[in-house]
């Protein structure tokens, strides 16, 4: 509530925030869905292995998969019912390709197995228990990014946290998922805030509000403020200008603390962490009261009758999250995650994940056709509005002739892909395709390099050896050679001993 | 067409849009133009933007581009018009036609056309008609030169003969002249305070035109058209130069005042050397460009043999882009850190440059 000095990024745009269709609808609970289709690799890192066979029974909340691997989290059952498959199914992606998944037949009765809280465990048992038990929990980012959470709990060797900041920045047009959550359960988030500080012993918390959400923030101010005894910490509440892409990371990190992080450098390198306000909750929720992450809440918005916030389970159908919300007729499309950097569902059948925020139906109305492709004219606005300071129509034109080498001297490992270039570009040009394509070929060849580098390395050695093989044989028969030689000689001066003291004795016979 | 990938939302703000309000800015000094050089201009810009558009349609045809498409973002209509506003208000309609064809056919759509051209287009017209045509190219209408429009229009078209009384120097002839012949009775200041010709501070109606120009600049500044960089490096620089000139000897150089409010300086500023496409695109790149065009121009306009400077100022500074461009990258956020900045290594070092 102190005069926080907010550090202002390079470029970015103002946005229609079109959040008032949803912003206003309290969260409702999704009913349950007849099926449930769970696919395994929920978060980033490696899947966990299912631990259920088909045809199993299932509580709500039962683990159906285990994480193995560090940057990995486990898998839970979000009703009571019947394991029907572990299979293929199409799975919310751009590509529409289909993935692993455990399919649950709900049986209706919603019966939850024992719930073990773990809040005093915790503080008995230290930061790493608790890592490890949210990592059980299936606490991942449920921002997007879909982190799991317990890796962020790690602290970089030899830098102490000084800053946790909570993102409630919801910078992205449409979505209101967390700006609902902050407004209806601001006592779980503050007590989730309050308990990683503690854990974490952060200097200072920010909780960072967009400026378009004073209701959430009012309601945050008041959580923490009835809790702020209990801790010394400095932790408050920071209005921040919604300006897009406020709550992308880096620039969020920048805004609040002034650091910069380039490419490849982690917050925690820079003594900063950031959690979004629905990652905290189900933290709360997994701590406080045994819970592991089963539902989330989306926003579900666009050309539907029935605009609003609901907790769906996961694993809930996307079409029946769109009937729910009585889909228009003349949509055509959905977004899943916010119109700048979400993606167009190729499949209406595919579940919702944890890191879903937000599904807009697609009309023409909502989102006017673009103008066709027209050439570049280096008027820079992509540049001026980039909040990486990036020049965005320099990669675009060498990504356009497939120089990636010039791609790569100006920088495009630092993009985030926000999309203010494209949104801005008078010439209609969808640079962040061409970005994505860019960075996808880099990649490749990276990849094609390193593999390439690896078989000449093996090529290589397997000549040395050849080599040395030869040689070795060479010296061992020259030696063989030198030997037998020797030999030779040997038995030639035996022979030769032997032929003359023979031939003596011959002498001396004959003599004698 | 619909994006493949996110972002879904675009700016409603097509190349058409920028385009307008360029044109929409010059008006300001058409109309004075008009009103204190001569009404003829408006004819001049019929011609020029006639020309503009058939050849644009022409060469967008024959390369095989979307011509409505292409020709509905009046990028051709602004360089018309810079055409018109350069040239003699009384040049004949062919030589109108013929910089127009240079500028449109030569330096943008064979080089590639919109967002191609590394010359700014209206420019080469200038600079080709005045190396090709001088003498009409130096016919300035005499000051206070009242023609009926009629009479205008008949000179244009060679139906009138063109009378040597008609034309005059222009103050920026007049003081060049004046500079060379090195005549120490006729000093600059003498010179400048002794005529009608010169106004009240930089030729009779040519400082109120510029003036309106300097005004549609600003008007394009507000609206975040064009950014700062180039005409505020362009006016101080030329500020600078003619004010040490000034200051070493009032009696053979010009003020300041004198030099921006004269000739093409305030076009050049806002309108002809913020062109995106063959200027520098980075902020730094940006400040050089406008600091080098200053400085030519007025460099040009003291020694060169041309009544003006700006033309030769920007094509020059043109060249200079590519190189502009490479070494005046800006820093990337995240290169400011106190971090090292970890790179991966360019894929082919010999591709880098």
């Amino acid at each position: 509530m102190s005069g926080q000095k907010i550090f202002s990024f390079p470029g970015g745009i103002k946005l229609a925030h079109r959040k008032e269709a949803s912003s206003e609808k309290a969260i409702e609970p999704l009913p349950m869905p007849d099926r449930l289709i769970l696919p395994l690799r929920h978060s980033a890192g490696s899947a966990p292995m299912p631990i259920v066979k088909t045809g199993e029974k299932v509580k709500k909340g039962q683990c159906l998969a285990s994480a193995e691997s560090w940057i990995s989290a486990s898998l839970h059952a979000p009703t009571s019912g019947t394991v029907r498959d572990i299979g293929d199914y199409p799975i919310a992606h751009p590509s529409g390709l289909a993935a692993l998944c455990i399919v649950i037949e709900a049986d209706g009765e919603d019966a939850w197995v024992e719930r073990r809280p773990f809040l005093e465990d915790s503080a008995r048992l230290g930061p790493e228990a608790t890592q490890r038990y949210l990592q059980g929990m299936g606490v991942v980012g449920m921002g997007g990014a879909v982190l799991p959470s317990h890796v962020k709990l790690s602290k970089a060797p030899g830098i102490s946290l000084e800053t946790l900041i909570v993102n409630g920045a919801e910078c992205e047009p449409f979505i209101t998922c967390d700006d609902r959550l902050m407004r209806e359960r601001s006592d779980e988030i503050a007590s989730g805030i309050i308990f990683l500080v503690e854990l974490l012993g952060a200097r200072e918390a920010i909780i960072a509000i967009e400026d378009n959400k004073p209701e959430a923030a009012a309601a945050m101010r008041a959580a923490l403020s009835a809790r702020l005894e209990t801790t010394a910490n400095d932790i408050r509440v920071t209005i921040i200008p919604a300006v897009y892409p406020a709550g992308s990371l880096k620039q969020l990190i920048y805004m609040l603390t002034g650091k910069r992080a380039p490419a490849g450098v982690l917050p925690a390198q820079l003594g900063v962490q950031c959690f979004n306000t629905a990652t905290i909750h189900a933290i709360w929720r997994a701590l406080a009261h045994g819970e592991p992450v089963i539902s989330r809440i989306i926003t579900v918005t666009g050309n539907v009758n029935r605009p609003g916030n609901l907790e769906a389970p996961l694993g809930t159908p996307i079409l029946d999250i769109l009937r729910y919300a009585e889909v228009r007729p003349e949509t055509d499309g959905c977004l899943v995650g916010g119109p700048m950097m979400g993606f167009l569902l190729p499949n209406y059948d595919a579940p919702i994940g944890k890191g879903a925020n937000c599904l807009i139906a697609r009309s023409p109305e909502f989102f006017p056709a673009r103008a066709p492709e027209s050439p570049c004219m280096r008027c820079t606005s992509c540049a001026q509005v980039c909040p990486q300071g990036l020049l965005p129509y320099e990669m675009y034109r060498w990504s356009r002739v497939k120089d990636f080498a010039k791609v790569i001297n100006y920088n495009i490992n630092e993009c985030i892909e926000c999309g203010c270039c494209s949104y801005v570009c008078a010439s209609s040009i969808p640079l962040v395709q061409y970005f994505r394509f860019a960075k996808d070929e880099i990649r490749t060849a990276a990849r094609k390099k390193e593999a390439a580098d690896k078989a000449r390395e093996r090529f290589e050695f397997r000549q040395f050896r050849i080599e040395r093989e030869k040689e070795e044989r060479s010296l061992k028969l020259a030696r063989a050679a030198q030997k037998s030689a020797a030999e030779q000689a040997e038995i030639a001066a035996a022979v030769e001993r032997v032929g003359s003291s023979g031939a003596t004795t011959r002498e001396h016979g004959e003599k004698a | 067409m619909n994006p493949f990938s996110a972002p879904y939302l675009r700016r409603p703000i097509g190349l058409s849009h920028s385009m307008n309000l360029v044109l929409l800015a010059l008006l300001p000094g058409i109309l004075v133009y008009m009103f204190l050089i001569g009404t003829a201009l408006i004819v001049q810009i019929a011609i020029a933007s006639v020309a503009a558009l058939f050849f644009e349609a022409l060469l967008l045809y024959l390369r095989g581009k979307p011509v409505r498409e292409r020709l509905s973002d009046n990028s051709a209509l602004v360089t018309a018009w810079l055409i018109a506003l350069t040239f003699p208000p009384l040049s004949p309609w062919w030589l109108t036609v013929i910089g127009v064809f240079f500028a449109i056919v030569i330096a943008k759509q064979l080089f590639g056309g919109m967002g191609q051209n590394p010359f700014n287009p209206a420019m080469i017209a200038f600079a080709v008609c005045i190396i090709a045509f001088p003498a009409l190219m130096s016919q300035w209408p005499t000051q206070g030169l009242a023609l009926p429009f009629l009479k205008q229009l008949e000179i244009i078209f060679d139906l009138a003969p063109r009378l040597d009384a008609l034309t005059s120097a222009t103050p920026l002839d007049a003081i060049k002249t004046a500079m060379k012949t090195d005549t120490l009775q006729e000093s600059v200041q003498k010179l400048l305070m002794s005529q009608d010709l010169y106004g009240t501070f930089a030729g009779r109606g040519w400082e109120w035109v510029t003036m309106a120009y300097l005004c549609g600049g600003i008007f394009l500044l507000i609206t975040g058209t064009i950014t700062w960089h180039v005409p505020v490096a362009f006016i101080a620089s030329m500020s600078a130069i003619s004010l040490v000139c000034w200051l070493f000897d009032p009696s053979r150089f010009a003020d300041p005042i004198f030099h921006l409010f004269s000739g093409g300086a305030m076009l050049g500023a806002f309108f002809i050397a913020t062109d995106p496409t063959s200027g520098s695109s980075t902020p730094k790149g940006k400040i050089i460009f406008g600091a080098g065009a200053g400085l030519l121009a007025y460099i040009i306009r003291l020694f060169g043999s041309f009544p003006d400077g700006i033309a030769f100022a920007v094509l020059m500074m043109n060249m200079t882009v590519p190189l502009l461009d490479l070494y005046c990258k800006p820093k990337v956020f995240g290169a400011l850190s106190s971090l090292p900045v970890k790179r991966e290594a360019p894929m082919n070092e010999d591709k880098a440059p």
